[in-house]
């Protein structure tokens, strides 16, 4: 079986400062890392792959850089990683994005199976999973917790729902987005990291992918930025004041007022 | 999904302009010229769609409809709701008392479940005679499933977790607001060549309209149809009875990264226990295993509207404020005088939050005994 996983690079951390004069966003020089959902597609797709005597192939659509994400992917047991690049893709909202996935997908063509993290850290979306299924034309499940079987034809698994879960048998090719309980990731062996930097790796530009320059990049994104701000601030919260048991006093009689209040309303 | 996808697909496509399920490549571009806007009048009218689960409206329904009131009436247009399901009784009538004009609905077994293949061909179905101008989602599990597979499908835009939406009047044009970059922004986003305009809505950020009963709408049945291939099969569905949610806590207590320790979550527990509300937490109480996802707040957690609230530690970054604008109270407690949460609570407590929180179980207690 051929398991395709997508990954993404986000920033490490999410404390990104504006700058006080120019506001514009000052990215601290620490490294990108792998979204964290991610990780746990890898690993199921590695395991899959070890199941069912098949391929795992990682696939990114990003800058250069992402090539370390990738090779770490490899070093955990993915066979080949594909890193698609090229400035015309950039600036790429989720519409975009996804539809450059395809492409990359396509060329990878029998696929039997796609894994996606529920969401990447960064945006939050979570959107890509199903607009990449629907531009590929199969069929997803998002939020999966558990795969109690695979086989060539389908899988059976966990979704978890707002207010429980459900079991599905999707027939394959499909797409699936993962939750953290699906897995414990593994980590990479001395021997995996050795070899990963032999390992398959392809990078692919617009042109390889012959993709249709209205549907990449900026261009290819039918949603804009338009502004960006810094929410108002300039609520003036009453301050209590004192030591720590005026402090206390204070706060025990504010809750008691709240309360009450809400007591006589009813 | 074969080899040889291009040519056979296209050639299969050109044959059947509907079946976006079997040749998406083809269907897609048609789709693409159809959205691109030729004559902005083409596309009129502001959607919700109608969630519903286990024979209920979905709340979220509800407060869209009251959100897309405003927008449908700027825009001297109609408000729709589509409502998919089985056995619907008297959906249509609440979502008319909510503010709908016309409730377009599917009633079928079929879509007994939240069942994602047979809803996206039912709402694919409506979409190749319809078009609306907005269509908004609720971002529950579902919506996030569905609402980006229609995206896709329609070639349009989607605005994950807005927390405002706002329209030109003239142009029609909605400005979609959201937290970006991870904590102190906000952006606006707009999708000025493509329609419908697709947002998602967070639970518990929009107000709903009072329900008026004497409001009159019309209702349209869409039959369901059922000559798409089909890939999954719901085997099983477990609805678990959930016990109050935080969404629902007229009192909470919350803790974020300030409170230290796990241990220290006891104190928080048990405060809230003596005032009868529930725990809120900040997402990387979550991230750390020190609580549960399901009493997460803000943007990627749960929405809250509770009377009163007090913030234990937490910093108050825009995505956990995005949970807590409906909060009616607020209390923060933080050892930082400058931090971002008291820009949006009503009292500010500088100080030890794990001290006080001590100290005010101790008081409380004393008061309750
Ligand atoms: C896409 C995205 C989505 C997100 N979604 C959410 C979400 O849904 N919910 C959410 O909460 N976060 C979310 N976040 C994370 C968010 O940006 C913040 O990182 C997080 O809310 C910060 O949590 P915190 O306030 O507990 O921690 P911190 O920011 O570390 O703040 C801790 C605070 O405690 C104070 N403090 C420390 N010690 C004490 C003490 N002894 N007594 C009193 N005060 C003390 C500090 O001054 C500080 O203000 C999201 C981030 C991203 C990028
Ligand atoms: N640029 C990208 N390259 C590869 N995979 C991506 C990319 N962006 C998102 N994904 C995948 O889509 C999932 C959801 O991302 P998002 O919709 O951005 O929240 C991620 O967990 C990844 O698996």
């Amino acid at each position: 079986m051929r398991v395709v996983v997508c990954i993404k690079q986000v920033p490490s951390t999410n404390r990104v400062q504006l700058h006080p004069e120019t506001n514009t966003i000052i990215r601290d020089g620490r490294q990108s890392v792998t979204n964290p959902f991610d990780t746990y597609a890898i690993e199921e797709a590695v395991r899959i792959k070890e199941k069912t005597e098949g391929e795992a192939i990682a696939i990114s659509m990003g800058i250069p850089e992402t090539e370390r994400l990738l090779r770490d992917a490899e070093s955990r047991g993915v066979d080949r990683a594909i890193l698609l690049s090229d400035k015309n893709f950039a600036g790429a909202d989720t519409l975009a994005t996804s539809y450059t996935l395809s492409l990359g997908i396509r060329d990878l063509m029998p696929v039997d199976l796609v894994l996606c993290g529920k969401m990447a850290v960064d945006g939050d979306t979570a959107q890509i999973g199903p607009e990449l299924a629907e531009q590929l034309g199969i069929p997803h499940i998002t939020d999966v917790s558990e795969i109690y079987s695979v086989n060539e034809s389908e899988i059976v698994c966990k979704k978890e729902t707002d207010n429980g879960y459900q079991v599905l048998k999707i027939k394959l090719p499909a797409l699936l987005t993962v939750v953290k309980d699906i897995n414990m990731p593994r980590m990479p062996s001395i021997r995996g990291v050795l070899e990963s930097q032999q390992a398959p790796f392809e990078k692919k530009g617009s042109q390889d992918l012959a993709a249709d320059p209205e549907k990449i990049g900026l261009t290819g994104s039918p949603t804009q930025v338009v502004k960006t701000f810094i929410p108002d601030r300039s609520n003036e919260a009453i301050q209590i004041s004192g030591d720590i048991d005026e402090q206390v006093t204070e706060i025990a009689n504010i809750i008691d007022g709240v309360l009450n209040d809400g007591r006589s309303e009813n | 999904m074969n080899g040889n996808v291009a040519s056979v697909e296209e050639e299969k496509c050109i044959l059947c302009g509907m079946c976006l399920d079997s040749c998406p490549y083809e269907a897609i571009s048609a789709e693409k010229k159809k959205c691109k806007i030729t004559e902005p009048g083409d596309y009129s009218g502001v959607w919700v769609f109608a969630e519903q689960q286990a024979g209920k409206v979905h709340p979220v329904s509800f407060e869209l409809l009251g959100k897309g009131r405003e927008l449908a009436d700027k825009r001297n247009s109609q408000l729709t709701a589509v409502l998919l399901g089985y056995k619907l009784d008297n959906h249509h009538k609440e979502l008319i008392a909510h503010g709908a004009d016309r409730v377009i609905f599917c009633d079928n077994v079929q879509l007994q479940k939240l069942h994602d293949e047979y809803y996206f061909n039912t709402m694919d179905q409506i979409l190749q005679k319809e078009t609306p101008e907005i269509f908004l989602y609720g971002a529950t599990a579902f919506g996030r499933s569905l609402a980006p597979r229609i995206a896709a499908s329609l070639q349009t835009g989607l605005t994950a977790d807005c927390t405002q939406l706002e329209i030109d009047e003239s142009s029609g044009c909605l400005y979609q607001t959201r937290p970006a970059f991870g904590g102190n922004l906000m952006a606006t986003i707009v999708c000025p060549e493509h329609r419908p305009q697709m947002a998602t809505v967070r639970p518990g950020v929009m107000k709903a309209l009072e329900a008026d009963y004497e409001r009159t709408g019309r209702c349209e049945e869409v039959e369901y149809m059922d000559n798409r291939r089909k890939s999954t099969e719901i085997i099983d569905e477990i609805i678990e009875e959930t016990a109050e949610t935080i969404s629902d806590a007229s009192i909470i207590v919350s803790a974020g990264r300030g409170i230290g320790s796990q241990k220290n979550m006891t104190l928080v527990k048990r405060l809230a226990d003596l005032l009868g509300g529930q725990v809120g937490v900040s997402r990387p109480l979550v991230d750390t295993g020190w609580s549960e996802y399901r009493h997460q707040i803000g943007q990627t957690g749960a929405a809250v509207a509770p009377k009163l609230l007090i913030t234990c530690g937490v910093s108050g970054a825009i995505q956990h404020l995005a949970g807590i604008s409906g909060a009616k109270t607020i209390i923060a407690i933080n050892n930082d005088p400058e931090a971002p949460i008291f820009s949006i609570a009503n009292y500010k407590v500088v100080g030890d939050c794990v001290e006080v929180l001590k100290k005010l179980i101790a008081e409380i207690e004393n008061k309750q005994n």
